[in-house]
């Protein structure tokens, strides 16, 4: 199947749009009513208490777990009922709050993973004339988050940190158009953790990135706009500066309201 | 995986060992050793390639074989003139490789959603219903009596059905296959199986259909198991409910044990190690006694050297050389990795 990475470069169409998402697991309402829309190139984080909704929100544009109500459009095109391979190959990318890697295969093996995901060619029982590419490609994963010293170690043999990097990397196969990040900076150490928000800087404009976040430093310093969520709902959403200053936001962290 | 000279040397080596062992050999040795050793190490193959690779086992891979072996014998020569629609040797074989890849593909489309234990029972089921339907079904089976007189072609002057040539074939067919499934763990389609093994939802996220994938691991293993199945009627001369009972099945289970999952040449050592004890066993023990021993060996291998005869020589080649390599993950690892479960839901 040939590769199709959808891409709109136009900015009136938006890169990602949640309207009314619901998910419910049995009688238990995860996520309620959730509208949202961001912008082509946008940086958002989304925070809140545990237990917000926030993994269950990605989880449902992803489509490890879709809605049970609501639609999600990407770049335009309604993924709502789309199987989670079939969102990545239009250009949506995540990594997961613990990093999941092929634990087995080496940081080399994980990109190529990776790299074939997106190109194609996923049942081929031979490498194929642009091994030469896929191998490029590779290379600049590695680069791109400073893992090249880390490329012939198997997943399983590296540190948390540079697990969370290699995981960065491989949702960067391809280039997405947008990124879910779920919480990147979680059990790292305070240098891993400015490595991280460079890298997180130093990606392109043309990616749209969604990040959760505990951590509020690092949440509204990089984001541009805020999504605050509070029991399965958006309870609010603003600027930082405007969020961090909200006293309601700071209730729910400190665990003042519920329902 | 290592890249280190040493395995490359032993392999040559044992290489020329096979292929000069007919001249030194007697013909209980070539084909009750020999071959014997290469057929069951090529349908114990098509499982490593499942559970080592794939995290899947298989117990349906011999009723696979079984597939194979009575295409062979339905539509080729047999003793009984009545049987057999004794159509061209090479179509033949097309027909019994092709009918054991699709019964491969069914068998995985099947046990698809189903993983670690839950796999096991489920092919196992299978495996089992196809023991019960040759034994009852008159029509493709010839039910309890089975096919008998079934024998290698000859070619091109060659006659397969001699001893030494028998056993080059085998040794082509498994050489060949052995370096097929080393060669297909590289590939994009091995690589990725391999990352459905360590994690299939992460997979998915990759833009792996994680399914499909697992179906079409489960045809190649048809198609090897078949090829194996090929062989193996040829060298027993005959195939009956007997040959695709439950106990076989798990023989090809034990080989895989005994070898060790982690590479595919566990198949054929494991092979070769379940054929010598069978073989001399009763030298030293009852024939009742056979299956107690086996038991016992099995058991002291899962208790002590869980990745097996292969885990064994790597641990050792790991000790000589960098003791700082962590002993890797025996195989089938896919018990635990449900893609439902894992990760839960907690943000």
């Amino acid at each position: 199947m040939p590769v199709s990475t959808f891409k709109s470069q136009t900015d009136d169409v938006p890169a990602l749009v949640l309207s009314s998402v619901g998910r419910r697991f049995g009688a238990l309402v995860a996520l309620q009513d959730v509208t949202l829309t961001l912008r082509h190139g946008e940086r958002r984080a989304i925070i809140g208490a545990n237990g917000a909704g926030k993994t269950t929100l990605f989880n449902t544009i992803t489509g490890d777990f879709p809605p049970t109500s609501g639609r999600i459009l990407l770049a335009g095109r309604d993924i709502t009922k789309m199987p989670p391979q079939v969102r990545t190959r239009l250009g949506l990318r995540r990594t997961y709050q613990t990093p999941l890697l092929l634990d087995q295969l080496t940081v080399r093996e994980n990109f190529y993973v990776a790299v074939r995901g997106i190109r194609g060619g996923r049942l081929h029982l031979w490498r194929g004339a642009d091994a030469g590419a896929d191998e490029q490609e590779v290379l600049r994963l590695a680069q791109l988050t400073g893992v090249l010293p880390l490329l012939d170690r198997r997943a399983v043999e590296i540190s948390h940190g540079e697990r969370r990097q290699v995981e960065i990397a491989m949702a960067l196969a391809g280039t997405p158009d947008v990124l879910l990040l779920d919480e990147p900076a979680a059990g790292l150490s305070p240098g891993d953790r400015g490595t991280l928000t460079a890298l997180l800087r130093s990606l392109p404009k043309s990616i749209t990135i969604v990040l959760i976040e505990h951590d509020m430093d690092v949440a509204l310093g990089f984001a541009e706009f805020v999504t605050v969520m509070h029991n399965g709902r958006v309870f609010c959403e603003g600027l930082p500066a405007a969020i961090a200053a909200d006293p309601r936001v700071h209730e729910i962290y400190m665990g003042h309201r519920h329902g | 995986m290592t890249g280190s000279l040493s395995p490359k040397w032993t392999g040559t080596a044992f290489l020329a060992a096979l292929v000069l062992f007919p001249l030194f050999a007697t013909p209980f040795w070539i084909v009750q050793i020999g071959a014997q050793t290469m057929i069951l190490g090529i349908i114990a193959l098509s499982l490593v390639w499942l559970a080592g690779y794939g995290g899947m086992v298989s117990m349906a891979q011999l009723v696979t074989a079984g597939l194979a072996s009575y295409v062979v014998a339905y539509f080729g020569v047999q003793s009984d003139p009545a049987l057999g629609l004794r159509l061209p040797w090479g179509l033949n074989i097309v027909l019994a490789i092709a009918a054991g890849t699709a019964f491969g593909i069914a068998v995985g489309m099947i046990a698809v959603r189903c993983f670690g234990i839950y796999m096991i029972m489920i092919t196992l089921a299978i495996a089992v219903a196809f023991f019960y339907l040759a034994r009852q079904n008159m029509g493709f089976f010839n039910a309890y009596n089975g096919f008998h007189g079934i024998r290698a072609p000859a070619l091109f002057g060659l006659n397969l059905r001699d001893p030494i040539a028998f056993y080059y074939l085998c040794l082509l067919c498994g050489v060949t296959l052995f370096g097929f499934v080393v060669a297909a763990a590289r590939t994009p389609f091995g690589l990725a199986l391999q990352g459905i093994r360590d994690n299939p939802r992460r997979m998915q996220s990759l833009g792996y259909n994680v399914a499909v994938h697992r179906v079409l691991a489960f045809g190649i293993a048809g198609f090897i198991a078949a090829i194996g199945g090929v062989l193996r009627v040829w060298y027993a001369g005959s195939v009956s409910p007997g040959s695709v009972g439950v106990g076989s099945s798990i023989s090809i289970l034990m080989i895989a044990i005994l070898g060790g999952m982690t590479h595919p040449i566990g198949a054929f050592v494991g092979a070769l190690l379940f054929n010598l004890i069978q073989n001399f066993a009763i030298d030293f023990i009852d024939r009742e006694r056979f299956n107690t021993m086996i038991g016992i060996i099995l058991l002291a291998i899962i208790l002590f050297m869980p990745s097996g005869l292969v885990g064994i020589a790597d641990r050792l080649r790991q000790d000589d050389k960098r003791g700082d390599r962590p002993p890797r993950q025996t195989a089938p690892n896919a018990g635990k990795k449900s893609p439902n479960i894992r990760e839960g839901n907690h943000p």
